[in-house]
């Protein structure tokens, strides 16, 4: 970039906050209940039930060290069921049609989910209080059904050993360069909730036309979002179109030959919130599962380890890694994905033939 | 010749000795029915119906209008097919070689193929995109090294159609090959020594004895192999995609995402049924004219044919076709397990062993562990139970509807797994049988899924033992289920075992698929 606008980290900050307002795009803020202390009443009452099950998109490592974390600081056994978010979803919409109400909290990569849920009238609502003080409006729902766990960007990145810094791509208009053909890889909007995100984002900030210029430059297709960090780590291809940004900066910090890039045109979002569930088995653990999950300890752990971004406000991200106010976001719409999902995976399996 | 006794004749008998087989073939069929219609039945229903539950056909016509799914219709066929033809080039002679020549370390070529089939076509899938994939790969890799090539040649593309073909045939050539292998081995020596006696060189009694003998199992065999092609999962799931392109599991698969369409998915599963029942019809015709009973009494072991100078070549066409699917595959595996990046060689300065305790440190992994081979032994031996009973009434014509019987035990081979998964849960997650949550879901899952296989082996062991025997004790007065105890049970023992084991062996490494594709997605770099 050679001209640069005058107040460039204002305008980011603005677009960040932008971006994430339309997650919970809120008619009233009414019927908001009063927030609730993560206290002895409630480990008493949690301690009591004695377990909780906690089914999740997140990755299987991270999961299972929240889960023994949780376990470990209350003694309340811990049951993490880890799978991909559609299969999340779809499993918890058959049990609950089938009246086997298993899950107690359920934590989605794909804010479409909690509309759905909402609609059905199958989520619980409560606040904790440290998500009351230190959390933006824009990551919890306006009945508190919802909660932002996590905040996943999908960026550019690259394998420095097969590309120079200086020749590195900068923007999503970049890659249509002729001499990245046959050097990219991609996620599949069908098949990962990040990268469905992602692509509605580009579609409508870039256009459509974005992806059938993309679809002449042999792109690999992969699945999921954390498939494309791997190809990339493995030098398999050069540059990952999409993909879980979060895991190229483990791979980063591992030492492998990686590097980000935070494309110009923005960078698409994709929040993964968390959900109590009226029918909850064990109604006050899943209550203080989520009250802990959203503190301060555990969003520092999701940073720290996971390498996610949290909507804590207190939280630290290190120094090496771009602050989440610090990259300019494209804006997430869940409920456009909710409605566009089938003409977008049609649209997508036309242009690249998959 | 046989004189098959007819059941009223033994009417004088049934004063003081009662015959249970009708109750027990009625009882065994009620639970195949169980087990087999209730989610097929819903599969139908789902095919028929459109999001509201009301009748329509346009799942159907979706199916043969949109490009989405004639591309991988066709994708499939050329797959299956290319997939058999390959398999038996490979096996066949493998087979023979092992089962009738003097080949050295037979034993172990054995045991060797046997490695190869209890590898779950997933885990093959993934070692293969280690060895081929065109940068990271270590074949090529290897090739530019000594070649000096520039970086992006490469000599292997695994993300192909032919890469595809060629994963696929290294994880089903072994049902070829255990068919012909098996069948080989129980050819009587009489036969050809008659043949030799008579003045038939080496190759005249193989080509007019030994081959035509062993000329159903192969039939059969790559039949097994294309119907295994074609209703494969784990090979596609990981290489079709980056590949460009679909099969038909990876496209019903694909049906399953959010926001799920149950109606085409079961729409486009029936096509793989309506072609397997077609199919086996075949093969029903090819084996059904000919008698090949082939174990009447009393027989002489089978010769071996002396290779002469061409041992050695033969022992280095059988390792050459082993370093496919087993060797290579396996270094590469160990390999990434011990080395921090994938697709790099270990040295013992960048050896490690995170991988590992990653993944046996679980506490989920230990569990898994344990409830898999409870499951694959249960499985086990109801399914050889079932396959014992079945089999025999449907060879043995042995109740009123047998060929339904048959039929609907070798069914479930056409149904994707996932398509089965969602009819199972339809149906027993609803009264009267709630068994959501519990093992015994997948326990009914694999039980459904693995006994076309065991039916086949043990229908085929029962065409193998010929009526004669049987009949021979029912003549002299023995039940039906007396003449199985102590004539046709011992002479089965040997595939009741392998069925047995068959079973065992299919359903950890499938179970294994479920648990790693189902529980986590660190499955290339962190082996």
């Amino acid at each position: 970039m050679t001209k640069r606008p005058i107040s460039r980290r204002a305008v980011l900050q603005g677009s960040a906050a932008a971006a994430a307002a339309t997650v919970f795009a809120a008619p009233a803020r009414a019927q908001l209940p009063a927030p609730a202390p993560l206290d002895d009443v409630l480990i008493a009452a949690a301690k009591k039930e004695g377990k909780v099950s906690f089914y999740t998109a997140m990755d299987l490592d991270f999961a299972q060290r929240l889960g023994k974390a949780f376990e470990a600081k209350y003694g309340i056994s811990t049951k993490v069921e880890r799978s991909g978010a559609e299969r999340v979803f779809q499993r918890i919409g058959q049990e609950h049609t089938a009246k086997i109400y298993a899950v107690d909290v359920a934590n989605t990569a794909d804010a479409a989910h909690v509309i759905i849920w909402k609609r059905n009238g199958w989520l619980a609502p409560y606040l904790p209080e440290e998500v009351a003080q230190h959390y933006d409006k824009a990551y919890y729902d306006a009945d508190a059904l919802a909660i932002t766990t996590r905040i996943l960007v999908s960026p550019i990145a690259y394998n420095t050993d097969l590309v120079k810094k200086e020749d590195a791509p900068k923007s999503f208009k970049d890659l249509l360069d002729p001499k990245w053909a046959g050097k990219m890889v991609k996620g599949h909007p069908a098949y990962s909730g990040t990268i469905m995100n992602a692509t509605h984002q580009i579609a409508r900030d870039i256009g459509w036309d974005y992806f059938e210029k993309l679809a002449k430059q042999k792109v690999m297709q992969v699945q999921s979002a954390t498939d494309t960090p791997k190809k990339i780590q493995l030098g398999e291809r050069a540059v990952m179109v999409d993909g879980a940004g979060y895991l190229v900066i483990r791979y980063k910090e591992e030492g492998s030959p990686v590097e980000v890039v935070y494309p110009e045109e923005g960078t698409p979002l994709a929040t993964g919130p968390s959900v109590v569930f009226k029918s909850a088995p064990n109604p006050n653990a899943a209550r203080l599962f989520q009250n802990w999950m959203h503190g301060r300890e555990a969003q520092q752990f999701l940073v720290d380890w996971a390498r996610q971004y949290s909507p804590h406000g207190q939280t630290k991200e290190k120094p090496s890694v771009r602050a989440l106010r610090d990259i300019k976001l494209m804006k997430e719409d869940p409920a456009a994905v909710e409605k566009e999902a089938e003409a977008i995976k049609k649209r997508y399996a036309q242009i690249f033939k998959v | 010749m046989t004189i098959a006794l007819p059941a009223e004749s033994a009417v004088r008998r049934r004063t003081f000795k009662i015959d249970f087989s009708l109750p027990v073939l009625i009882a065994f069929a009620a639970v195949l029915c169980v087990l087999i219609v209730l989610p097929m039945s819903w599969l139908a229903y789902y095919s028929v119906v459109d999001k509201a539950g009301q009748f329509t056909l346009e799942n159907f016509a979706t199916l043969v209008t949109e490009p989405e799914f004639r591309g991988p219709m066709l994708t499939t066929l050329i797959l299956a097919t290319s997939a058999s033809i390959f398999c038996a080039l490979a096996a066949a002679p493998m087979g023979w070689l092992v089962a009738r020549t003097d080949l050295p370390f037979a034993k172990a070529v054995r045991a060797l193929v046997t490695a190869s089939f209890v590898t779950p076509p997933f885990l093959g899938a993934i070692a293969w995109e280690l060895l081929a994939a065109p940068n990271s790969g270590l074949l090529n890799k290897l090739y530019r090294h000594l070649t000096g090539a520039e970086m992006g040649d490469h000599i292997f593309n695994i993300y192909s159609m032919t890469g595809l073909i060629f994963v696929v045939s290294c994880y089903t050539f072994p049902y070829i090959f255990v068919l012909i292998a098996n069948a080989l081995d129980r050819i009587p020596g009489d036969l050809e020594d008659a043949s030799s006696m008579l003045g038939g060189r080496t190759w005249t009694t193989a080509r007019r004895i030994t081959i035509p003998l062993a000329l159903p199992a192969l039939l059969a065999g790559m039949l097994i192999a294309f119907l295994q092609a074609m209703t494969l999962f784990g090979s596609p799931a990981i290489l079709a995609l980056p590949a460009g392109f679909h099969t038909m599991t990876t496209k019903i698969w694909s049906l399953f995402q959010f926001p799920p369409k149950p109606e085409l998915a079961a729409a486009a599963s029936l096509p793989l049924l309506v072609l397997t029942v077609m199919l086996l019809r075949t093969q029903q015709m090819i084996l059904g004219r000919k008698g090949y009973s082939v174990v009447g009494g009393k027989t002489g072991d089978p010769r071996l044919i002396r290779l002469g100078i061409w041992k050695w070549p033969a022992v280095a066409f059988v390792f050459a076709v082993l370093m496919l699917p087993v060797f290579l595959p396996y270094f590469a595996l160990i390999n990434a397990a011990l080395s921090p990046i994938a697709t790099t060689l270990v040295t013992p300065e960048n050896a490690t062993l995170k991988n590992v305790w990653f993944t046996f440190g679980l506490s989920s992994t230990k569990i898994a562990l344990q409830n898999t081979f409870i499951l694959g032994a249960l499985t086990a031996t109801l399914g050889t139970l079932m396959a014992l009973v079945i089999g025999y009434i449907s060879v043995r014509r042995a109740v009123v509807g047998h060929q339904a019987l048959g039929f609907l035990a070798t069914a479930p081979i056409a149904i994707p797994g996932i398509v089965l998964g969602v009819g199972l849960f339809l149906t027993y997650t609803q009264p009267p049988f709630v068994l959501y949550g519990t093992l015994w879901i997948l326990l009914l899952a694999y039980l459904t899924i693995e006994l076309p296989a065991a039916y086949q082996q043990l229908s085929s062991a029962y065409k193998a033992v010929g009526n004669d025997l049987e009949d021979a004790s029912r003549i002299l007065g023995a039940t039906r289920l007396q003449a199985l105890r102590h004539i046709t049970a011992p002479l089965l023992r040997t595939s009741v075992i392998a069925t047995w084991c068959f079973i065992f062996v299919a359903t950890v490494r499938e179970l294994s698929a479920a648990i790693i594709l189902f529980t986590s997605d660190t499955r290339s770099c962190r082996s």
